[in-house]
């Protein structure tokens, strides 16, 4: 047996944790064990997303949800990752590399220092490690030009979350800021100061802005699009010198092209951000004798090997045929090609698709292709529309059979379309105006693709692959061909034509895809719940007749009961609807394989007396129940016959319990840990917090179970990201996290917003589950809801605590009604006769039970024998 | 037809059986599920549900496919016709359905029917 060889990459930035994903994914990991030395005190994070962090509360929560490994650690333990380590050598003859933990990183910032210590011993220390391969994934760093007076204080420059963290605190106290380039980080970076109040300002060299992407019309409708929300751009001028004392107090500009001594203007500015490019971080492949590119970044071939075969450069550290690649889509596409050639396949870089789609300063810009056309004999289709604020320019080849490239500016939204067309050389449509004139005609856009066309051009996803996804694993929405594929799971940009191709296919197959629920209302759920809304409707009958077909199913029924109950607070066995309820809520309990239901009383937060404890028990004994703990903190009763429901939840409605909805597709549980009261590291009321959330939002009917988490500290005993809402305790009070769930596909919740106080926290939590109940599909949890919603959780964010839509007050107000319109369905059902009705075996004699169920015993409990399955298909 | 006759036993007015709905009843020892369509017609199956073997399909929810009146297990979901007793999502199963009629305002179940016949 060969043994196992080492691989150590320095950097754990996008493309560096690309790579140790992809040896876990691809089985690198049975042969080699990856150590990642990364060098910012956290792990690899989402740098494309960067500007997002302003948008969470302070503090770490924006850190948080930028995360790409959230644990800090891999699954895979043959994957080790130590941060805060510099690498300072590397030694090829020896193939070892020498890494410093700077002193400075003791201490500081938060407890992972505790984790560096317990891992490495003293900091401060000097450590070597050996490799088999090494793979230098270091980045690259902005470009500070050499400008007098570039190191006042005030001037930062926009990589890490730590330049943030400076801007925003010299943000604090300054009126205005610039940023020097405006470029699509500089941009980006403009859009942050906005963000944070100041007056901000956008200084370019060139005449227009994105001056690689973008040709003069999109640049100067940009222009006009930024200037409208109060960012004054200055293009065609040179930056002279950084005005001010010791601190920043403007930028001296002049004309470009003018020189020296001609007349200049100061812009006022107590913050300025460098952001004039990128430089390859080569540093370290220059010091042991590795061959740059003229232009900088690690020089390599196209399996991206330097010349010591031991050694891989990817992503902006490298320069594959001596260009380098600033974007993170071909860094992921150089880590793909790594692991296949340590795996001995075949894969080579050979260039990449530096097209560009972006919403900047809330405005659509792309840029594909060849934008601005230099292939020989090339032609442009231009539509602008000065008003709209829409710029959109085709170039297609001579014969205009070709479409080569193109920008959008304003309306990116034929991006999806257009951008495969190019890659797969698909022919033109007769009429290729129709494809950038205005919607109306969009519908006309939906072209063949061929299966080699790339969608998702960060991940390099064809239309081949998910359509294989889709036909060969089992995928049926988005959501799954994301998981499946990572197709629209970076950038985000090509969902709506995963969405399409998804959507065509099962169209192709004559399956039932569309937007209807099932056969009997060509409407989705959403559109459901609208105008059950819009007209107040109260009864299927109507509804069926206004909008649908047929006399329904057990897909449409129980989905309009449910948005009935979520409208109306009315008892889901009013005559009205008691029939259009699946079995669980028609009986107010779970069936069980033998046809008996469950008991699940309510027990808020988990936390119980010991005299309910008793009365669980006494009921269970007396009615010879089977009973088990569940995963939420409370008690299942098991194997009661359907007609001894009532008697059975008289004894515990009497007993002060209430109904648990372990039936319903609704709110099952908040489960919390023990929090401050007891645990010495609690830090709020996790169980205090958990039992008022369970008990304002038990009972509320949505279009999937709900379970909530309330954690303590930030050691999440409650496992709160594991729900579809977890709070977890601070020291300044709770963050929220949304999206999370167990089962199948588990997902993490992610953080909505952080710091709240109480009040805060459960205004957002009203508007989030609200939200989600109106306009998720049917048996859609929370985490796929979020994922295909347009925007995803910045969506959500938006709406729910930016308020951007004006419905904050609207989706409080409709939890409001739900809260006081709140009482115990068994309690109800109890009292009123004609919903006891259903409770009896057979109609004609109700005395008798079912004489098919039978149990027998094991560990001292009840277990169901399986009904003898009856010969099918012949006569009894 | 060669099937015995049997003697019709009423079971339950018709309006104990809930419009789209439906009740379990106990004829001659085997449990029937007594269904009423939303046009008021009555149709009565075997109860028992022949994927789980559970004695469940009353608690089913009827509605249409196509134009089928049927009723879905609560179990596993598939639809049988109501007329019929055959299994709409697959057609290697069906359920025995009963004669069924209604005099003065009480349901009265009959004898199986031999599968396939329609009333």
């Amino acid at each position: 047996m060969t043994k196992r060889q080492r691989i150590v990459v320095v950097g754990h930035g996008m493309v560096g944790h690309r790579f140790a994903q992809a040896a876990v994914e691809r089985g690198l990991t049975e042969t080699h064990d990856v150590l990642v030395l990364g060098e910012e005190p956290r792990a690899a994070y989402d740098r494309v997303a960067l500007t997002s962090w302003f948008a969470h509360a302070d503090g770490d929560g924006g850190s948080d949800a930028l995360s790409l490994l959230p644990g800090g650690e891999y699954d895979d333990p043959r994957v080790r990752l130590v941060l805060d380590s510099v690498v300072t050598e590397v030694d090829r003859a020896a193939r070892t590399v020498t890494v410093v933990s700077p002193p400075s990183a003791v201490g500081s910032r938060d407890g992972r220092q505790n984790a560096l210590l317990d891992q490495q011993g003293v900091p401060g220390a000097v450590t070597v490690h050996e490799y088999d391969v090494l793979v230098l994934a270091t980045g690259a760093a902005p470009f500070v030009p050499p400008v007098e007076g570039r190191g006042k204080d005030g001037c930062f420059v926009y990589r890490t979350i730590e330049d943030l963290e400076a801007i925003q605190a010299a943000s604090a106290a300054a009126t205005s800021g610039v940023v020097i380039g405006g470029g699509l980080l500089g941009l980006e970076a403009a859009n942050a100061l906005v963000q944070l109040g100041l007056d901000t300002h956008v200084v370019e060299m060139a005449p227009r802005l994105m001056p690689v992407q973008l040709d003069d019309g999109a640049g100067s409708t940009l222009v006009r699009h930024i200037e409208r929300l109060g960012v004054t751009v200055h293009t065609g001028v040179v930056t002279e010198a950084i005005e001010g004392g010791s601190s920043v107090t403007g930028l001296r500009v002049r004309q470009a092209g003018t020189d020296e001594g001609a007349p200049t203007q100061v812009v006022d500015a107590q913050v300025v951000v460098f952001s004039a490019g990128i430089r390859p971080r080569d540093a370290l492949a220059r010091e042991c004798d590795l061959e740059v590119a003229p232009r900088g970044g690690v020089l390599v071939d196209e399996q991206c090997r330097t010349a010591d075969p031991h050694v891989f450069a990817i992503g902006e550290c490298a320069a594959p045929g001596g260009t380098m690649y600033g974007l993170v889509a071909p860094g992921y596409a150089m880590a793909e090609v790594v692991v296949d050639a340590l795996l001995d396949g075949p894969g080579t870089f050979t260039g990449a698709d530096m097209s560009t789609k972006l919403k900047l300063l809330g405005v659509d810009v792309a840029s594909f292709g060849d934008a601005f056309a230099t292939t020989d004999g090339s032609l442009e289709l231009t539509y602008a529309d000065a008003v709209a604020g829409v710029y959109k320019k085709l170039v297609v080849s001579e014969d205009g059979s070709r479409l080569l490239g193109g920008i959008l500016v304003g309306d990116a939204s034929a991006y999806g379309v257009l951008r495969p067309m190019v890659s797969s050389g698909l022919a033109l449509p007769d009429n290729p105006e129709q494809l950038i004139l205005p919607v109306g005609t969009g519908a006309g856009i939906q072209l063949g693709m061929p299966d080699e066309a790339q969608v998702c051009s960060c991940n390099d996803v064809t239309k081949a692959d998910i359509l294989h996804a889709v036909t060969d694993q089992g995928c049926e929405s988005v959501g799954d061909v994301k998981q499946c594929t990572r197709a629209g799971s970076t950038c985000g940009s090509c969902v709506a034509t995963v969405k399409n191709i998804i959507e065509d296919h099962f169209a192709s197959v004559g399956r039932v895809v569309d937007k209807g629920i099932c056969e009997h209302f060509r409407l989705t759920r959403q559109a459901l719940f609208d105008v059950v809304a819009v007209h107040g409707y109260r009864r299927f009958d109507d509804i069926v007749a206004a909008h649908g077909t047929g006399r329904g199913c057990d897909v449409c029924k129980p989905a309009i009961a449910s948005i009935l109950a979520s409208q109306t607070s009315t008892h889901i066995l009013e005559p009205a609807t008691a029939e259009l309820q699946d079995t669980n809520d028609k009986y107010l309990g779970n069936i069980q394989r033998n046809g008996t239901y469950s008991v699940v009383p309510r027990i808020p937060g988990g936390e119980i007396t010991p005299d309910k404890l008793i009365v669980i028990g006494e009921v269970a004994k007396d009615y010879g129940l089977y009973t088990k703990i569940t995963g939420g903190q409370r008690i299942d009763l098991f194997g009661a016959r359907m007609e001894q429901l009532p008697a059975i939840w008289r004894r515990l409605v009497d007993a002060g319990f209430e109904s648990g909805h372990a039936y319903g597709k609704s709110l099952r549980t908040v489960k919390s840990c023990v929090g401050s009261t007891w645990c010495r590291f609690g830090v709020q009321d996790s169980v205090g917090l958990a039992i008022a959330l369970e008990l304002r939002y038990r009972g509320l009917r949505s279009p999937h179970k709900l379970k909530g988490g309330v954690s303590g500290c930030a050691r999440e005993c409650a496992e709160a990201r594991g729900k579809d809402f977890g709070v977890i305790a601070t020291e300044k009070g709770w963050n929220l996290y949304v999206g999370g769930n167990g089962g199948a596909t588990p997902a993490h919740a992610r953080l909505l917003a952080g710091d709240l106080d109480t009040a805060t926290l459960v205004s957002y939590l009203d508007r989030f589950l609200m939200y989600y109940v109106r306009t998720a599909d049917r048996l859609q949890r929370t985490s796929t809801w979020i994922e295909q919603l347009d925007g995803g959780l910045d969506r959500v964010r938006e709406v729910v605590v930016d308020d951007s839509l004006g419905l904050g007050a609207e989706l409080e107000a409709e939890m409001a009604r739900h809260v006081g319109g709140y009482e115990d369905e068994w309690r109800a059902t109890l009292e009123d006769p004609t919903k006891l009705e259903r409770f009896v075996s057979f109609v004609n004699a109700p005395d008798t039970p079912d004489p098919s169920i039978a149990f027998t015993t094991e560990r001292d409990q009840i277990q169901p024998i399986a009904p003898a399955l009856i010969p099918v298909g012949a006569p009894a | 037809m060669s099937t015995v006759a049997v003697a019709l036993t009423p079971v339950c007015a018709v309006s104990a059986v809930p419009l789209e709905g439906g009740v379990a009843a106990l004829v001659s020892g085997e449990a029937v599920a007594v269904f009423r369509t939303h046009s008021g017609e009555v149709f009565a199956l075997s109860n028992v549900d022949p994927f789980s073997g559970a004695s469940v399909l009353s608690r089913g929810i009827v509605g249409s496919r196509g134009d089928a009146p049927v009723v879905s297990s609560p179990m596993y979901k598939q639809a049988f016709d109501l007329r019929t007793g055959a299994c709409l999502d697959d057609e290697t199963v069906s359920v025995p359905s009963y004669d069924v009629s209604v005099v003065d305002g009480v349901v009265h179940v009959g004898s199986v029917r031999p599968v396939g016949e329609v009333t």
